[in-house]
């Protein structure tokens, strides 16, 4: 190995430090981000998971659909099957599944390999650099989430169009499960991302991100007032609501409005604590 | 320049560094030695901003590190060849970096040509590394920044002996060019023909803060050797004159008295010498010496 001599002026001498800009951070993430190979081949893998789940219900529905009496077009429709199986409920746990993973992964895999420490040795503004981690992985996310409900849909109405019993996208109610579906995806990934940034460890942060997004929904009842209260504060079950017909009409029934707001405060809460649990603790 | 002022480091009942003060300047190679566990790294990251100090501070140019929004421009530092992610590649990894910092991409191929990493290597996953290459990236990515003060922990692990003589080297270049070069080793050797300055700790406190030759010269270690037919003779005499004296046979080994005080004395009491030869003690007793109270692990006897 040879070694060159340096021949450029020292930068430091010209005292010419650039400002800092955060979108020079936004930057580095998305280089961080994508020049692992890991990275594709996780969204890649749980899109043809979750597309492959959507697309297999609908292809069920239309094979056995002869035996149905033909009357049955109309209330399976109006009953928004159509609808629920543009992103079943089985899809939207490994989709939720993958998106925290892929959102603790972010953080985790830095804690893990000890390159926080050169992360945060380059950036001293730590806060800075958490920031633009959410902001890149809430923006990769979204796209993802919404490129995966829109295959998901147009697949799975295409097949079921086989029959006859397809819908579309300006259906009552159509557009509402588009939206929820893809942007459980970002809130998903925050909230992975929020627990891996306090725990800082794979294992115990994959436990506690699956006990929260998916466990805790099925603990809790909607049939007694004080459990109903804490479903309604949880994102999955805000998805329920927003992609279920009938949500309305339960024991304790609550607005679309409030799962929005569910679904924004979870990725509000969960971007606030990733950025600033940084800033006191050792590294 | 780096000042470090009654920097004290708790982790619960454990103190990791005590009330260290020292300076290390610009222009040198510093060497900041210390047993296993002394707090070597614990005082780098502090230095770094990655750790809070408990009491105390530590100023990098004058200013606290963390209150740098970016730092590479400021400070260089390898804290452990490790701190990567194996996924990556070294063009990558520095690619990264650099735009995090807004430096030049072309940087990235000028610190890696830098550090013997050029072409072929630089495009491979980091996790293929051996520790000598991963101590090269880490050394590419402290000079990203071309930084005035550079900090290095253990830099020599791992590297063969020509990588050792060529770090030598650049670190004598970078201090020759004016910059601060902190260079952390638990072995004196390591440092003998590289710093000119020390900053030995033992147990998170400070033992030496000096040059390396005043440093070499508190060993006591330092003594004479003296071959006599009179041995027996000779040792009574110097031990009433006050030295230290190991006899082996006609070999004295004396510890107190120069060579000269020692040649006098025995020829006023006509005592044949066939050879006096000062002994200067190396760096590695002295460190050993002055460390010994502090070794943290200690094999094979219990304390």
């Amino acid at each position: 190995m040879t070694t060159g001599t340096a021949t450029h002026a020292p930068l430091y001498a010209a005292g010419s430090e650039p400002a800092a800009r955060f979108r020079d951070l936004l930057a580095a993430e998305w280089l961080k981000l994508w020049s692992l190979r890991s990275t594709p081949w996780a969204y890649l893998v749980t899109a043809l998971a979750v597309i492959g789940f959507n697309v297999g219900q609908a292809y069920d529905t239309y094979r056995y659909w002869s035996t149905e009496a033909a009357g049955d077009r109309d209330k399976f429709i109006r009953d928004g099957i159509p609808l629920a199986e543009a992103f079943t409920s089985n899809a939207v746990l490994i989709h939720v599944l993958a998106a925290g993973a892929i959102g603790a992964v972010t953080v985790v895999g830095e804690y893990g390999s000890g390159l926080i420490r050169t992360t945060f040795a380059a950036v001293p503004a730590r806060r800075s650099v958490m920031a633009a981690k959410v902001v890149v992985v809430a923006a990769v996310t979204t796209v993802f989430g919404a490129l995966v409900a829109l295959v998901s849909f147009f697949s799975t109405q295409a097949i079921l169009n086989g029959r006859d019993i397809g819908v579309s996208l300006d259906h009552p109610g159509a557009l509402r499960v588009v939206v929820a579906s893809a942007l459980i995806t970002p809130v998903a990934a925050l909230v992975g991302m929020a627990i891996g940034t306090l725990l800082r460890h794979m294992g115990s942060t994959m436990i506690v991100t699956v006990a929260t997004l998916l466990v805790l929904p099925m603990v809790v009842s909607p049939d007694r007032h004080w459990s109903a209260l804490i479903a309604h504060a949880l994102p999955f079950p805000a998805w329920r609501r927003l992609t279920e017909p009938g949500g309305h009409l339960a024991a304790y029934p609550w607005s679309e409005g409030g799962a929005w707001t569910v679904y924004a405060v979870w990725a509000l809460a969960a971007a606030a604590v990733t950025v600033c649990s940084v800033h006191r603790r050792d590294q | 320049m780096i000042e470090v002022k009654d920097l004290t480091k708790r982790y619960g009942a454990t103190t990791a560094v005590k009330d260290l003060t020292f300076t290390v300047r610009p222009g040198y190679v510093t060497g900041f030695l210390g047993p296993n566990g002394a707090g070597k790294s614990t005082t780098l990251r502090m230095i770094l901003g990655l750790n809070e100090p408990t009491g105390g501070t530590v100023t990098v140019g004058g200013h606290r590190f963390r209150d740098r929004p970016r730092g590479l421009r400021h400070v260089g530092g390898l804290l452990d060849a490790g701190d990567v992610h194996g996924g990556r590649s070294a063009v990558a990894h520095l690619a990264v970096l650099a735009r995090s910092n807004r430096i030049p991409r072309r940087r990235v191929d000028e610190v890696l040509a830098e550090v013997g990493l050029a072409g072929a290597a630089g495009r491979r996953r980091i996790a293929g590394f051996s520790l000598g290459m991963r101590q090269r990236l880490g050394i590419a990515a402290a000079l990203l920044g071309d930084p005035p003060v550079l900090l290095f922990d253990e830099p020599l692990n791992g590297l063969d002996p020509e990588g050792v003589l060529w770090v030598r080297g650049l670190f004598r270049r970078l201090a020759a060019e004016g910059r601060t070069v902190f260079v952390s080793s638990h072995l004196m050797s390591e440092m003998e023909n590289t710093a000119d300055e020390l900053v030995v700790i033992g147990r998170g406190e400070l033992i030496a803060a000096e040059s390396l030759t005043r440093f070499a010269a508190r060993g006591t270690g330092a003594g004479v050797t003296v071959r006599t037919p009179r041995a027996a003779d000779l040792a009574d005499l110097l031990t009433a004159e006050g030295a230290a004296v190991n006899q082996d046979g006609p070999l004295l080994t004396v510890t107190g008295l120069d060579a000269a005080r020692i040649g006098d004395l025995a020829c006023r009491h006509a005592l044949p010498l066939h050879e006096l030869a000062p002994r200067a003690a190396s760096l590695e007793e002295a460190f050993m010496e002055l460390t010994a109270d502090s070794v943290e692990y200690l094999a094979g006897e219990a304390r």
